[in-house]
């Protein structure tokens, strides 16, 4: 069964890979970025793409192409009048990283809204967000989430993670944890106010940080009337799943998620004692791929549980990423019932990237 | 393969997160350590460190010193628990050599020091309370000679984020228990041996399970022992003793700038004490914030550092079980590398010589395919101006520095053991009011030789009970 619903799935996206190409590399539709590189590439994507792995011609893409302006280059000729956001990402010294997006991220969290079980996450139940807003993507997607799900009403505490990672490079740990105190105050506010919120979004680190102020006055997730979490980071260990269920969830349903600006939403399937707490990704295929890696030969993907590089291309109408090696490294495993395309377990940073990225800030 | 589980209150949690610890020269595994996660150790601390105290409260002190004074003995002879099996005394010392690269030898010699300490304790602790009656702490109040004593806990647990560089400094940890205060330790990543040894020793001789946790991790899982627990105590270098100087809550245990002063009155007579300043230098490979990194004089500082390189220079590395090794190898890689070319940076500077290079054919620096090794370097500075002067290491490494007796104790910055070569009364006046001194000895006294009954960087006592007034109606 699977393997018939992976062979679609596989046709699906080379057909869906013919189609963005065509999009973004035709003069009408294309955006200034894209089109310019094709010109000074000498190829015409559009006569020499033909399927998913055709894009290898494609060189790895550069998230340095995403800094400063102008970022209407990224805009698809064919959307220049739809109203335009700008997502960032980085940023805490220097110039960020912008996306620009128009529907993607709504239909993103659409997409991802489908796998959320309605026990846990009861249609029209309100939602708190306890993460970054600002100029991130995080804010609007999960309130358009809410919003999605019979018109629940999204609440939101902000938490800057710009100012997270100075705090931590100047050593400032009182400051830090004072920073945290004073979101978690405002989550626990928002918790005792009297609506009727079941769902949420958290990191692991802020999840923890509620749940154990909540423990710490005689109360817990469960008893705040949580049903459903959704939480990613870089930090969601397997490890850290088993903690959570055994010691802070008490049956709340939490799915665990990987993500970033660059892509859509890669979901996972139940990941609790039943499956040793294990966590596995699956992107938004077809209209973002995941991909894992050998370390120093990007061209090669590596063998199912074997440990590479985490490769990420993005096929949307509004955005095309082809390749991009990501921060991280994990291990490939197969496609499942659920998912019936390649995964990623064990995400992490990417260890031969150093110290040099500050990880689970918030 | 070995597997250290985590300890939650003495109860065994085996983590889905591991890390090995290897053999230094086959890159073996040795042991498998279950690695924490700092909400486990947040939550843990809260609702189970008032137990952790309780529970030793319900036994009197004197029963408690007994029952470490047991534990120092099993630690020491025991075949005891570990992983699925069990330890023998000489596994112990072959596994702690083979991860943290200190020979066999010196691991012995650390675990008689460790149980010495705890066969000792009791006396320790009479010092160290000024022969305080016991039940006084575990009241709270008493009399004693007609007079209130009152004394707070100023926390349940003491969380302590230990060094995997010398295992002897697990002995400021030993009196903590018989003060009815619980444990929370988080080893260092190459050394869990101890920490999990003396655990499981106590648990044998009658120590409470629930009075001691054992958290292994990351950095992170230190951060958060540091900031659940009212006092902890913390090994590391000057970034660490900078980074928690100004926390009351955090005794931090750095680099000790320990040094010999050669006063104007004795320092003709310096050959008579050459034993002295290479004990001093040498022993437990130099390893300790006790070892001696500086040798200050007012003159023959060329003569005596070239005394101590003829005796330290020829040291050369040995295999960890040969009982005449003398030098610990540095297991983290670059680590050595690192240290070798500060060294040939500060050599620069002029009027700073490496006077051990004539007897180290091939250099300093000896690289093996998964360790390194350091060679004894004595350096002479005549200045105490010069950056070496004020250099210290993971290894045998002395500066003998010219400088004249009234500006000694100025120059020499912070040091944590000074010993004195004077007889000059004005000379020792001046070292007993040195505030930049720690412990001070006077006379022929070797830097690493410590009395275990008198304070090390505070009195522990001090920093775990206030006293304060109680009046009763």
């Amino acid at each position: 069964m699977t393997e018939t619903k992976t062979i679609e799935a596989s046709t699906a996206l080379d057909a869906w890979v013919r189609e963005i190409i065509e999009w973004h590399f035709n003069p009408d539709s294309g955006c200034p970025f894209w089109l310019n590189w094709a010109q000074q590439a000498g190829w015409d994507p559009r006569q020499h793409v033909q399927g998913f792995a055709d894009l290898t011609r494609f060189p790895h893409f550069e998230d340095d192409w995403l800094r400063g302006g102008p970022v209407r280059r990224w805009v698809p000729k064919a959307y220049a009048e739809r109203p335009t956001f700008v997502f960032e990402t980085g940023g805490t010294t220097g110039i960020p990283k912008s996306r620009v997006a128009q529907e993607d991220f709504r239909i993103d969290y659409e997409l991802f809204s489908e796998t959320l079980p309605e026990e846990f996450f009861p249609t029209g139940s309100d939602w708190l967000m306890l993460g970054p807003s600002g100029p991130r993507r995080l804010r609007l997607a999960v309130e358009h989430l809410a919003q999605y799900r019979g018109g629940g009403i999204c609440f939101c505490v902000d938490l800057d993670p710009r100012w997270v990672i100075k705090l931590i490079k100047k050593g400032w740990m009182e400051h830090l944890k004072a920073y945290q105190d004073h979101v978690i105050d405002q989550a626990l506010t928002v918790l005792s106010a009297g609506h009727d919120i079941k769902c949420m979004f958290a990191t692991p680190k802020l999840l923890e940080a509620l749940a154990s102020r909540l423990e710490e006055n005689g109360s817990s997730l469960k008893e705040a009337g949580i049903t459903g979490i959704f939480a990613g980071g870089t930090e969601f260990t397997p490890q850290w799943n088993r903690f959570a269920h055994e010691e802070l969830l008490d049956g709340i349903y939490m799915t665990p998620t990987y993500g970033n600006t660059l892509m859509g939403l890669a979901a996972s399937p139940p990941s609790g004692p039943e499956k040793g707490y294990k966590i596995t990704y699956h992107a938004p295929q077809p209209r973002a791929v995941l991909q894992v890696v050998n370390f120093d030969d990007a061209e090669q993907v590596v063998g199912y549980g074997e440990t590479g590089r985490v490769m990420l291309t993005t096929l949307t109408k509004e955005f095309f990423v082809p390749r991009f090696l990501e921060r991280d490294e994990g291990e490939r495993e197969p496609p499942c019932e659920q998912y019936p395309w390649d995964g990623v377990s064990g995400v992490r940073p990417f260890s031969q990237l150093g110290s040099a990225t500050t990880v689970g800030v918030y | 393969m070995i597997h250290f589980p985590i300890l939650r209150w003495g109860q065994p949690y085996t983590s889905l997160e591991t890390t090995q610890v290897h053999h230094f020269i086959t890159g073996e595994p040795v042991a498998e350590v279950s690695q924490a996660n700092p909400g486990m150790v947040a939550r843990d601390l809260r609702k189970g460190s008032e137990r952790a105290r309780e529970a030793l409260r319900e036994i009197p002190c004197v029963d408690l010193l007994a029952m470490v004074k047991k534990g120092g003995e099993l630690f020491k002879s025991a075949e005891l628990p570990l992983g699925d099996g069990t330890q023998t005394p000489d596994d112990f010392v072959r596994q702690q050599s083979a991860t943290t690269g200190l020979p066999e030898h010196m691991c012995r010699m650390n675990m008689g020091k460790l149980e010495y300490v705890l066969s000792h304790l009791d006396q320790v602790l009479r010092s160290l309370t000024r022969r305080l009656d016991y039940d006084i702490l575990t009241r709270g109040f008493g009399e004693e000679d007609g007079v209130m004593r009152s004394y707070q806990a100023t926390t349940p647990v003491v969380g302590m984020v230990l060094p995997s560089n010398s295992p002897g400094v697990h002995s400021l940890w030993l009196p903590i228990i018989p003060l009815q205060i619980g444990l929370v330790l988080k080893p260092g990543p190459q050394e869990p041996w101890t920490p999990w040894r003396m655990a499981q020793a106590f648990f044998e001789a009658g120590i409470p399970r629930e009075a001691i946790a054992l958290y292994p991790g990351l950095g992170e899982v230190g951060a958060a022992v540091l900031n659940n627990t009212a006092r902890s105590l913390i090994f590391g270098g000057t970034a660490t003793v900078e980074h928690y100087a100004a926390s009351p809550g955090v005794q931090v245990h750095g680099p000790g700038f320990s040094k010999i002063l050669i006063g104007e009155d004795q320092v003709d007579n310096w050959e008579q004490y050459v034993d002295v300043m290479v004990d001093s230098v040498l022993t437990n490979s130099g390893r300790g914030c006790i070892n001696c990194s500086g040798i200050w004089a007012p003159r023959h500082t060329r003569e005596i550092a070239e005394a101590l390189a003829k005796r330290l220079g020829p040291i050369a590395p040995l295999p960890p079980e040969d009982p005449e090794a003398a030098l610990a190898a540095f297991t983290v890689p670059g680590q050595a590398a690192a240290i070798s070319a500060d060294i040939d940076n500060a050599l620069k500077e002029p009027g700073v010589v490496e006077v051990t290079a004539q007897y180290q054919e091939g250099g300093r620096l000896v690289s093996r395919e998964r360790c390194d090794y350091i060679r004894p370097t004595v350096v002479h500075c005549a200045s105490p101006e010069a950056a070496m002067a004020k250099k210290e290491y993971m290894y045998p490494f002395v500066a003998v520095v010219e400088c004249p007796q009234d500006q000694m104790i100025k120059k020499i910055g912070t040091t944590l053991v000074a010993t004195g070569l004077t007889k000059d009364p004005a000379f020792t006046r001046a070292l007993l009011d040195a505030r930049n001194i720690d412990r001070l000895n006077i006379g022929p006294v070797p830097t690493v030789k410590l009395n275990w009954l008198q304070p090390h960087e505070g009195n522990i006592v001090d920093f775990l009970f206030r006293p304060r007034a109680f009046q009763q109606g």
